[in-house]
C-alpha cells in the first residue's frame, strides 16, 4: 500500500485545464443536425391540436416529431418510474412527447430538427399549439387542500404519495414529556445548476437498428435501461456513453422525457442529431429539490433529553416522479440524525404541483432533515437555557452504542443502522478548533461596538455508498497497458484519480500507469452510476477486489513463466519479478502467454486472460458524520450576512485522497451557503417559474463564499474491504443548519427566531422589525 | 438561447451611424453589448438591423476642463473607472463605478450603453443626474441636447426619438474638496442594487452645510432626487439629526415590489444607505466624522 491516503494531483486536471476535456457539446459528426425541444409555456394545459407546417416550410429545418411521430412503444408506454414504492398513490411519469397534456412549464412538446440550432429556435417559434389552458397547482401545501384543481386532469386529488413513519411509540412519549416544543420550518432548495448543461448526441448505425448515444449524465447504464424499455429493444442495438461532464449533482442522473424522443428522431432521421439544453432550458426542465413544509414538535424530559419528535412534512413533487419517493422518504428518515430517538413519527405527504418534477440534489433531502433537528436542538438549548453544544451531547449516540439501529427503514430497504462513528467527539474537536468556549466573550465585546456576530453548529448523520452494486472490470492487454473499465460516472468527483490510486497499489505501479474508462455500456455490461455518494465505496471496493484478482493472475502465469512459487513473486514497475533477484517478466509478456496461442492448448493453472471483473453488493448503507461549526456577522440595517468562519470535523472514514475529500466537501459548503442564503426558484400562483437566469436565481459567488477549515476523522466503516465511506455530500448536508443557527444567535438580542431557508436580506430586516433601523433611529 | 435573424451593420462614423439609424426600420444600436446581447439571446429584443457603434470614430473620449467633464457614448465603463483626471474632478463617479457589474464586464460596457439602456438601478444614470448631466444626441437631422431630468419617459424607455444616437453627455464637477458618496446594497458583488443612494454636499466656513444633492436609485423607474432632503440639509449642521431627517425623508419616496423585493424594504434601504452615504460625504468634506 502507497498510494491509497496520498493526496496526489488529479489525473483528469491536466486535460481539462487545457481545454483538451471532452464533453458532450465538443463531439461534431458528419452530417449531423440540431434539435430544439419544443416545452410548454403553461403551467397545466390540454393539447387540442399541432400545426408544423408553418414550422417545417422554413428553409433548413428537417423535421417537427411530436407525440403522435414517436414509435408505437413510446406512444404507448411512459418513461418507466424505477424506483416504484408501496406509499405510491399516483405513479404519474411523462410520455417523450406530451400526449394531450401539459402539466409543467418546460415539459417537451416537441423536437424541431434544423442544419442550425438558430433554425431550429426560429422553426419553434413558428410550431402552432392550440391549448386549452387549466387551472394550475404552484404551491403543494394549498394544492393538497380540498376543492384544489388537480395538477393532473382526471385525478382525485393531488397526492402523489403519502409515507407514514413510525418508531416506537410516541403519543406515549409525548404523554410523559416534561417539555414539548414545536417548529414550523418552511425550506426551499434550489436545483442542480452545473456548470455544463444537459446534451445528447443520437448517433443512428449505419447497418442496423442500433443508436450510440452520447449523454451528460451520472449514469449511461441507468439510461440504457429505460431506452431499452421505451424501444423495445435488445442490449446489442444500444451503446451509451457519457464522456466527461461538468457537474451532476444528483438531476443529471435522471432519464429526462426528451431523451427517449431525441432516440426516436435520430432514428428516424437516419442522422445524428445534436441537443445542447441552454441556461435558459436548465431552468425551466432540469429536476430541482425546491419545497418542503415541516411542521414538527420535539418531546423532552426535565433533563432536555429526547423523548420523541413528531410532526407532518409536506413534499413538493412537481409534476411526476421520476426517483418515485426518494427523496422525500430520505428526508424523513435522516431527522434523527446523530441523536437518540426512541419514539418518532413523521406523516409525509408527497404532493403533485404543476412545477418540475423533484429529485435529489446534493444532500438529497438531509439538508432539510439537518435543519429540522437541528432548529430543535437550539429551540431545546433555548427554552432550558442551556449551551447549544450541552443539549447535543446530552442526546449524542455513543460508540458503544454502535451499531445503532433508529428503527427506520431506509430507501435501500434495509433498517437505517449506523454501522460506526464517534458524534461526540467528532463535535467536541470541531468546537475546540474555533475556541467555542472563548466565542460567548467576543460576542460580548462585538456587541459592545454594535456588530452582530453569532456562532452557529450543524450536526449530521450521512447514509453514504448505498447499493446495488458498481462494475469494476479490470484488464492487462495484451501491450500490457492497465485499465479498469468501470460504470461509475464522474462528474467532476475524481474518479480516475482515486480509483487509479486503489489499483496501483496492487500492481506496484503509479496511478498514472493505470487508464479508467468510465461510463460506457459497451465497456461494462453492468453498471449504476454515481450518486447517493456512492462511487468510493461500491467502484472503489470492486476495483480493490477486480485488482488483487488480477494482480493473483499475473503473479500466478509469470510464477509458471520464470518456474518459481508463486509467493516469490512481487509485481513492481510494470513487471513480475522474482523477489530478491533480476529474474522479471513484463505485463506485456505475462499478458500474452495468459490469452494463449492459437491452436495450443492453455498450461494448465488460471483460467484465461488477465482480466477480473467484481461488482461489489454493499450490505447496506454506510454512514458518515460531520459537526459544522459557521461563525457569521450580520448588518443589521441591511441583513446582510457575512460569514466570517466556517469549519468542520468530517468523518467519512478511510480516506482515498485527503485533497480530493476536501475539494467536495469545500465546494458541498458552498453549495449549503448557496441554499442558506440566495438560491429561491419563485413560481407565480400559476406556476410560472420567474427565476429563469443567474440574474434573479443567485448562486454564492467567490465573494460570498467563506474559507472553508476541514478536519477529518477517520473511522473506518466495517462494512466494505477499505473502510471507505461516501464524501461527496457531507459538506452541504449541516452547512444549512449550521448558518441559520449561526445568523438567529447573531440577532439573539432581538429575539429573532429563523424558521426558513434561503433566509434573505429583506427577510432578516423583516424579522428585526424596528431594530432594523439601526443608526438611523 | 439564440438571437433572432437580423442585419449587421458595421459603421465608421457617426454621421454613417446616424444615416443607418435614420434609415433602417426596427434598427438597435450596439454599444458594449453587455444587456443587448442577453436580451438578444432570450429573444426579449427582435432588431431587423444590428448598427454596430464599436467602431464609429469620434465616440470614445474623457474631457474635462472648465468645471465640465464630456464622455463619448463609447467609452468604456473601464477607462472612465481608471482615469485619474475622473477620479480628481468627480470622485462620487469613480467610486459608484466599483459597483457597475464586474471588471469583466466594465471592460466592454460603455457610458453610453448604461444611460440608454436605464436599468433602474443603473449607477451611471444616478450620476448623471447628481452632476446635471446633459445628453448629446445626433441624428441625420443634426444635434441637439437633453437635460437628464427629460431623459427618462418610463421604466427602460429614454427620451431618445426614432432615428437618433446618444453621443455623448456632459457632467457639471463639483468644486474641489466637496463631500461625496455613494453607497449601495445588491445581493452580490456587481449584482443590480436593489437600492443605491448618491449624494455630493459642501460646508461652509462654520460648517454648515451649503450645497448638497441626493439621488436614491432602484426605488423607480428613474434615479430620483430628493428635494426635500436636499432642502432639508442645506443650511443644516452635519451630524445625527440632519442625517436621520434626510434619510427619513429619502425612505418617503414612492417604491416598487417584484418577486423579490418589496417596496417597504427597498424603502428602508434607502434611509439607512441615506444615512451611511450622508456620514461619509460630510466626513470628506470636512465635518465631524
Amino acid at each position: 500500500m502507497g498510494w491509497f491516503g496520498a493526496s496526489i494531483k488529479r489525473k483528469e486536471d491536466p486535460a481539462f485545464l487545457t481545454g483538451r476535456g471532452r464533453y458532450v457539446d465538443d463531439i461534431a459528426l458528419p452530417g449531423m443536425l440540431h434539435a430544439v425541444v419544443l416545452r410548454s409555456p403553461h403551467g397545466h394545459a390540454g393539447i387540442r391540436g399541432i400545426d408544423k407546417r408553418a414550422a417545417l416550410s422554413l428553409p433548413g429545418v428537417h423535421a417537427v416529431f411530436t407525440h403522435a411521430d414517436l414509435p408505437e412503444s413510446m406512444q404507448r408506454q411512459t418513461v418507466p418510474l424505477l424506483v416504484p414504492s408501496p406509499t405510491i398513490k399516483q405513479a404519474l411519469m411523462p410520455y417523450c412527447l406530451a400526449k394531450d397534456e401539459v402539466c409543467f412549464v418546460g415539459e417537451p412538446i416537441a423536437i424541431v430538427v434544423a442544419d442550425s440550432r438558430y433554425l431550429a429556435e426560429d422553426a419553434a417559434a413558428l410550431v402552432e399549439i392550440d391549448f386549452q389552458v387549466l387551472p394550475a397547482v404552484s404551491d403543494c401545501a394549498k394544492g393538497l387542500k380540498p376543492g384544489a384543481p388537480p395538477a393532473h386532469r382526471g385525478s382525485p386529488n393531488n397526492l402523489g404519495a403519502f409515507i407514514p413513519i413510525n418508531v416506537g411509540n410516541t403519543d406515549a412519549a409525548f404523554a410523559q414529556a416534561a417539555h414539548i416544543f414545536r417548529e414550523q420550518i418552511f425550506q426551499h432548495r434550489g436545483g442542480p445548476f452545473f456548470m455544463e448543461c444537459r446534451g445528447m448526441i443520437a448517433v443512428p448505425d449505419a447497418v442496423s437498428d442500433a443508436l450510440t448515444i452520447y449523454v451528460a449524465s451520472q449514469g449511461p447504464h441507468r439510461h440504457k435501461r429505460v431506452l431499452l424499455d421505451l424501444m423495445e429493444w435488445a442490449d446489442h442495438q444500444l451503446r451509451i456513453v457519457t464522456p466527461d461532464v461538468g457537474g451532476g449533482f444528483g438531476p443529471k442522473g435522471s432519464f429526462y422525457a426528451e431523451y427517449g424522443a431525441l432516440a426516436a428522431a435520430a432514428l428516424a432521421m437516419r442522422r445524428p442529431i445534436k441537443w445542447i439544453e441552454d441556461r435558459h432550458e436548465n431552468f425551466l426542465s432540469t429536476q430541482q429539490e425546491r419545497d418542503q413544509y415541516w411542521d414538527v414538535e420535539i418531546a423532552v424530559d426535565a433533563e432536555a433529553r429526547i423523548l420523541g419528535v413528531r410532526g407532518s412534512l409536506t413534499h413538493d413533487a412537481g409534476a411526476y416522479l421520476p426517483w418515485g419517493v426518494v427523496l422525500p422518504w430520505i428526508a424523513a428518515t435522516s431527522v434523527p440524525g446523530p441523536y437518540v430517538i426512541r419514539n418518532f413519527h413523521l406523516d409525509v405527504s408527497v404532493a403533485f404541483t404543476n412545477k418540475v418534477p423533484t429529485s435529489p440534489v446534493r444532500g438529497a433531502g438531509r439538508p432539510e432533515a439537518a435543519v429540522v433537528m437541528e432548529r430543535l436542538m437550539d429551540r431545546v438549548a433555548r427554552e432550558f437555557k442551556l449551551d447549544r453544544a450541552e443539549v447535543r451531547r446530552r442526546n449524542f449516540i455513543t460508540p458503544a452504542q454502535m451499531p445503532y439501529k433508529v428503527g427506520i427503514i431506509f430507501r435501500d430497504g434495509r433498517p437505517v443502522t449506523y454501522d460506526s462513528g464517534d458524534y461526540p467527539v467528532c463535535q467536541r474537536d470541531a468546537l475546540a478548533a474555533v475556541d467555542y468556549e472563548g466565542f460567548r466573550a467576543r460576542q460580548v465585546k462585538a456587541r459592545e461596538e454594535g456588530r452582530y456576530i453569532g456562532l452557529g453548529i450543524g450536526n449530521a448523520v450521512e447514509a453514504t455508498g448505498l447499493g446495488p452494486y458498481e462494475s469494476a472490470t479490470v484488464r492487462v492487454s495484451t501491450s500490457g497497458k492497465l485499465t479498469v473499465y468501470t460504470g461509475a460516472t464522474p462528474q467532476g468527483q475524481s474518479h480516475k484519480t482515486t480509483l487509479a490510486q486503489i489499483a496501483a497499489d496492487h500492481f506496484g505501479c503509479t496511478p498514472d500507469d493505470i487508464t479508467i474508462v468510465t461510463a460506457d455500456t459497451a465497456a461494462t455490461g453492468l453498471g449504476v452510476g454515481s450518486f447517493a455518494a456512492r462511487t468510493a465505496v461500491n467502484a472503489g471496493s470492486s476495483v480493490h477486489l477486480a485488482s488483487a484478482q488480477v494482480a493473483q493472475k499475473i503473479k500466478q502465469f509469470a510464477a509458471q513463466m520464470m518456474e518459481v512459487a508463486e509467493q516469490d513473486v512481487v509485481l513492481e514497475n510494470g513487471y513480475a519479478k522474482v523477489a530478491g533477484s533480476d529474474v522479471k517478466r513484463s505485463f506485456r509478456e505475462v499478458a500474452a502467454v495468459a490469452v494463449g496461442m492459437p491452436g495450443f492448448s492453455m498450461a494448465r493453472g488460471p483460467s484465461p486472460g488477465l482480466e477480473a471483473t467484481s461488482h461489489f453488493t454493499p450490505d447496506q448503507s454506510t454512514y458518515s458524520n460531520g459537526t459544522h461549526v459557521a461563525e457569521v456577522e450580520v448588518d443589521i440595517e441591511t441583513g446582510h450576512v457575512t460569514v466570517t468562519r466556517y469549519l468542520l470535523m468530517h468523518d467519512c472514514g478511510t480516506v482515498i485522497n485527503p485533497m480530493v475529500v476536501e475539494g467536495q466537501i469545500v465546494g458541498g459548503v458552498i453549495h449549503g451557503v448557496g441554499n442558506a442564503f440566495f438560491e429561491r426558484l419563485i413560481y407565480d400562483d400559476q406556476a410560472q417559474p420567474v427565476s429563469t437566469h443567474f440574474g434573479e436565481y443567485l448562486l454564492p459567488l467567490a465573494t460570498d463564499s467563506p474559507i472553508v477549515e476541514v478536519l477529518h476523522m477517520e473511522t473506518p466503516s466495517p462494512l466494505n474491504p477499505l473502510g471507505l465511506k461516501g464524501a461527496g455530500e457531507g459538506g452541504t448536508i449541516a452547512a444549512i443548519a449550521a448558518l441559520l443557527s449561526a445568523v438567529e444567535d447573531a440577532l439573539e438580542p432581538f429575539g429573532v427566531h429563523i424558521a426558513e431557508a434561503p433566509i434573505t436580506p429583506q427577510r432578516i430586516v423583516e424579522l428585526l422589525g424596528e431594530h432594523a433601523l439601526g443608526r438611523t433611529r | 438561447m439564440k438571437p433572432p435573424p437580423f442585419a449587421y451593420h458595421d459603421p465608421t462614423s457617426i454621421q454613417e451611424a446616424a444615416d443607418l439609424i435614420g434609415r433602417l426600420d426596427n434598427a438597435m444600436p450596439l454599444a458594449g453589448g453587455q444587456s443587448l446581447m442577453p436580451m438578444l439571446n432570450f429573444r426579449v429584443v427582435a432588431p431587423d438591423h444590428l448598427i454596430d457603434l464599436n467602431r464609429v470614430a469620434g465616440l470614445s473620449y474623457i474631457e474635462i476642463k472648465n468645471g465640465t467633464g464630456r464622455f463619448g457614448a463609447m467609452t468604456r465603463q473601464r477607462d472612465v473607472e481608471f482615469s485619474a483626471d475622473v477620479a480628481k474632478a468627480f470622485p462620487v463617479l469613480h467610486e459608484a463605478l466599483g459597483h457597475v457589474g464586474h471588471r469583466q464586464t466594465r471592460n466592454r460596457g460603455t457610458i453610453g450603453g448604461s444611460l440608454c439602456h436605464l436599468d433602474p438601478s443603473a449607477e451611471l444614470v444616478n450620476m448623471a443626474a447628481l452632476h446635471d448631466g446633459v445628453l448629446e444626441v445626433a441624428s441625420r437631422g443634426g444635434r441637439r441636447e437633453i437635460k437628464i431630468a427629460d431623459w427618462v419617459r418610463g421604466i427602460m424607455t429614454n427620451a431618445l426619438e426614432p432615428g437618433e444616437l446618444l453621443t455623448g453627455v456632459t457632467l457639471k464637477a463639483w468644486p474641489t474638496g466637496h463631500g461625496y458618496a455613494f453607497e449601495e446594497f445588491a445581493r452580490r458583488h456587481g449584482d443590480f442594487a436593489i437600492t443605491a443612494v448618491g449624494c455630493l454636499l459642501t460646508l461652509d466656513g462654520n460648517g454648515t452645510i451649503n450645497r448638497a444633492v441626493l439621488c436614491v436609485s432602484g426605488m423607480g423607474p428613474a434615479p430620483a432626487r430628493v428635494a426635500e432632503a436636499e432642502r432639508l440639509l442645506i443650511g443644516a449642521k452635519p451630524g445625527h439629526e440632519a442625517f436621520r431627517a434626510a434619510a427619513i425623508a429619502a425612505q418617503a419616496l414612492d417604491a416598487m415590489s417584484d418577486a423579490y423585493v418589496t417596496a417597504a424594504y427597498r424603502k428602508h434601504l434607502a434611509r439607512v444607505l441615506t444615512y451611511r452615504a450622508l456620514q461619509r460625504a460630510a466626513a470628506r468634506a470636512g465635518g465631524p466624522r
